[in-house]
């Protein structure tokens, strides 16, 4: 994973609330194996509208996504961060992120900022008066700013220096193989495998 | 200090826990599907990692599989590299694998409970948010992306923070004809999309207590659209006399042993929860979704609402934006709204009983003219058994279309989709735009009210019949 540190850009205003995973990757682009290439499926469905904020050229090359409330609900597709990473967006900002689109966000280097409804709006409408804007996510000071604007953000520490470092979480935990070997002794013997008991499926109906 | 259900289960999975750290927890189950694996088994090829445990991971083919003539190859020719690619991995990785035509096959979270893989007290996680299903037996269960299904894979645990708990108590009993769909769709509609975010969501009280199994799925199933990680109900007698005889169920002594530490996993009387949300069963009534969040609905017996009523600028600019889309008017009584697709299917309402709530309104009914219904069962298994009791002979009386074991039309992955501008009636669990096909309107309902509007070709809850 690629380290995060701070990061400068413009902005796209997509004011759209309770945006979902359906709509950020629709779910014809999921059949893919790879895991490149999901940046022309981003929005696909809104971008055929020429009048969608993506299309505007005043945003061409923008890096940060401010969106409205409730962003990437719906389906645990990480093709969603994928798509919005290949697209060149590098941090999205918004009031309030769905638990899986967050962690999956953090997970791959996509910086998932929250920050209070008043403060993403101020942005929003700063962007959408000037679309040149450059704003400012700054991970080791844990702040977001624009011109005549700081606002600080929360992110724990242990994310923090996984994004800070470029650390992988599978890496990480395969440092404490014996922790997990230990666990596993302890498992009581009733709890299930899913190793066929016999041949075929039988089943209870 | 007493303990929640949630805690509890937690606890029992911490494999290591340190100061300003995640805790690192252990992963009893993992469940697989073709579109969510493939780049997590192509990362532990690259890193030449094996799968820690594949005697606590299985697989099935359920998003991309065709539901009819499913003996001949899939025709897509990139769904068909999806399922081919899961096939291979589970082959390389020794991974268990139901594919197409297998009699084990069907919808991931259909297979775990009815192979009784789902048991009390377990962690559960899939790469695919629904996870939340297997709440109902109370497991910790919940949906991952891919990077974590990688992570599960290779090591067979995940870091999470412990999440808030959220106690949603529905007391009273549910009104003749109100299903669990309905109080699930109700229950959203009172806190929000954003409701449960953060948030493992406890059912709790009368209502809650006295669904069956399946119906206690369907309520914890949609659970993520609430924005919560997972919901649970505390395991009764309910969950131990479904679970009793499964093929992977524990027997004899063992079975007693995990009988007494499953009563263990209530939560403790003076337990406190983070959130509480009372809700009366009594008012409740059949609930259908208007909008494209599924926190947009109302009773069937209400009217479109109009944006207009909203104080919040934000859900008043959603609402226009969500009616613009479905095609609706403010004021238009929901019982007028003419559909031309029926599904009857998906994880949240494609289990037996689901299905004979369905048949038992179409039996000797005729679906109304120009209405396309397609019964898609959660599982082969489920379809066996529909079978074995007739149900299918009822649908195909009846004028409906019976199918095989998939995901089908809940998000039109296979060829099961609704064209631009078709409306559906559904018993799937999300009325995105476009889910279930670009430009396709869904409005979410329970098995018995979409049987109902099969009839008719309007929303219709069964007693209107
Ligand atoms: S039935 Fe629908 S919600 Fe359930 S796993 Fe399949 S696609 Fe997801």
């Amino acid at each position: 994973m690629e380290a995060f540190t701070t990061h400068t850009g413009r902005a796209v205003p997509l004011r759209r609330s309770d945006v979902d995973t359906d709509q950020i990757i629709p779910s014809e682009w999921l059949k893919r194996i790879e895991r490149t290439g999901f940046g022309a499926g981003l929005f696909s469905e809104w971008r055929a509208d020429p009048a969608f904020v993506l299309n505007s050229p005043a945003h061409a090359g923008a890096t940060i996504l401010l969106a409205g409330p409730d962003f990437g609900t719906g389906s645990s597709r990480e093709h969603a961060v994928w798509a919005l990473q290949d697209y060149g967006f590098k941090a999205v900002i918004s009031a309030r992120f769905a638990d899986i689109f967050r962690g999956n966000a953090l997970g791959n280097g996509l910086l998932a900022v929250t920050l209070p409804a008043a403060t993403v709006e101020a942005l929003t409408s700063q962007v959408e008066a000037d679309p040149g804007v450059e704003i400012t996510v700054d991970l080791a000071a844990r702040e977001v700013r624009a011109p005549g604007l700081v606002a600080a953000f929360d992110i724990d520490d242990f994310t923090r220096w996984r994004l800070l470092e470029g650390l992988d979480d599978v890496g990480l935990t395969l440092r404490h193989q014996d922790a997990v070997a230990a666990f596993e002794a302890t498992r009581p013997g009733w709890l299930p495998t899913t190793v066929p008991a016999t041949a075929g499926v039988s089943e209870k109906h | 200090m007493g303990r929640t259900l949630a805690r509890k289960v937690w606890d029992a999975h911490v494999v290591r826990r340190a100061d300003n750290e995640p805790d690192l927890l252990y992963i009893d189950l993992h469940l697989v599907h073709e579109v969510t694996s493939p780049q997590a088994f192509e990362a532990l090829r690259l890193a030449g990692r094996p799968v820690r445990r594949p005697d606590l991971t299985i697989a099935t083919e359920d998003h991309n599989v065709p539901t009819v003539d499913t003996l001949l190859p899939i025709a897509d020719p990139v769904s068909a590299a999806q399922v081919e690619a899961l096939r291979k991995n589970c082959a390389d990785f020794g991974v268990r694998l139901h594919p197409m035509n297998d009699p084990g096959q069907g919808i991931v979270h259909v297979v775990g409970p009815q192979l009784g893989l789902t048991q009390p007290g377990m962690t559960i996680v899939c790469g695919d948010s629904h996870t939340s299903t297997h709440g109902a037996f109370g497991a910790l269960a919940f949906g991952i992306g891919t990077s974590q299904v990688e992570h599960v894979l290779a090591t067979q645990t995940l870091p999470q923070r412990p999440p808030r708990t959220m106690a949603v108590t529905v007391e009273g009993a549910l009104p003749a004809g109100v299903t669990a769909k309905d109080l699930i769709l109700a229950i959203i509609a009172r806190i929000g999309t954003g409701g449960g975010q953060g948030y493992v969501i406890e059912y709790r009280g009368e209502a809650v207590r006295s669904l069956s199994m399946e119906g206690r799925m369907t309520v914890c199933n949609m659970s993520i659209e609430a924005g919560a990680r997972a919901g649970m109900i505390a395991p009764d007698e309910v969950t131990f006399a479904h679970l009793r005889g499964r093929p992977h169920a524990p027997a004899g002594a063992a079975w007693d042993e995990a009988v007494a530490y499953w009563r263990t996993l209530a939560t403790d009387d003076d337990a406190t929860f983070d959130r509480e949300v009372v809700i009366d069963a009594a008012e409740l009534s059949p609930f259908v979704t208007w909008g494209t969040n599924p926190g947009q609905g109302a009773p069937l017996a209400a009217r479109v609402p109009d944006p207009a009523g909203y104080a919040d600028p934000a859900l008043r600019a959603s609402a226009e934006r969500a009616l613009a889309y479905m095609a609706l008017t403010p004021g238009t009584p929901l019982r007028d709204i003419a559909v031309d697709t029926v599904f009857i299917g998906s994880c949240t309402n494609g289990r037996i009983e689901d299905l004979r709530a369905a048949a038992e309104v179409l039996r000797g009914r005729r679906v109304a003219d120009g209405v396309r219904v397609l019964v898609v069962p959660g599982s082969m298994v489920v379809k066996a058994d529909a079978e074995a009791e007739g149900l299918d002979e009822v649908f195909r009386a009846a004028g409906a279309q019976w199918r095989s074991a998939g995901c089908s039309m809940c998000l039109g992955m296979n060829p099961d989709t609704l064209r631009p501008g078709e409306r559906s009636a559904s018993t799937s669990n999300r009325n995105f735009e476009g889910r279930q096909g670009p430009g396709g309107r869904t409005h979410l309902v329970s098995p018995a009210v979409a049987a109902a509007t099969a009839v008719t070709g309007r929303l219709t809850t069964p007693a209107d019949l």
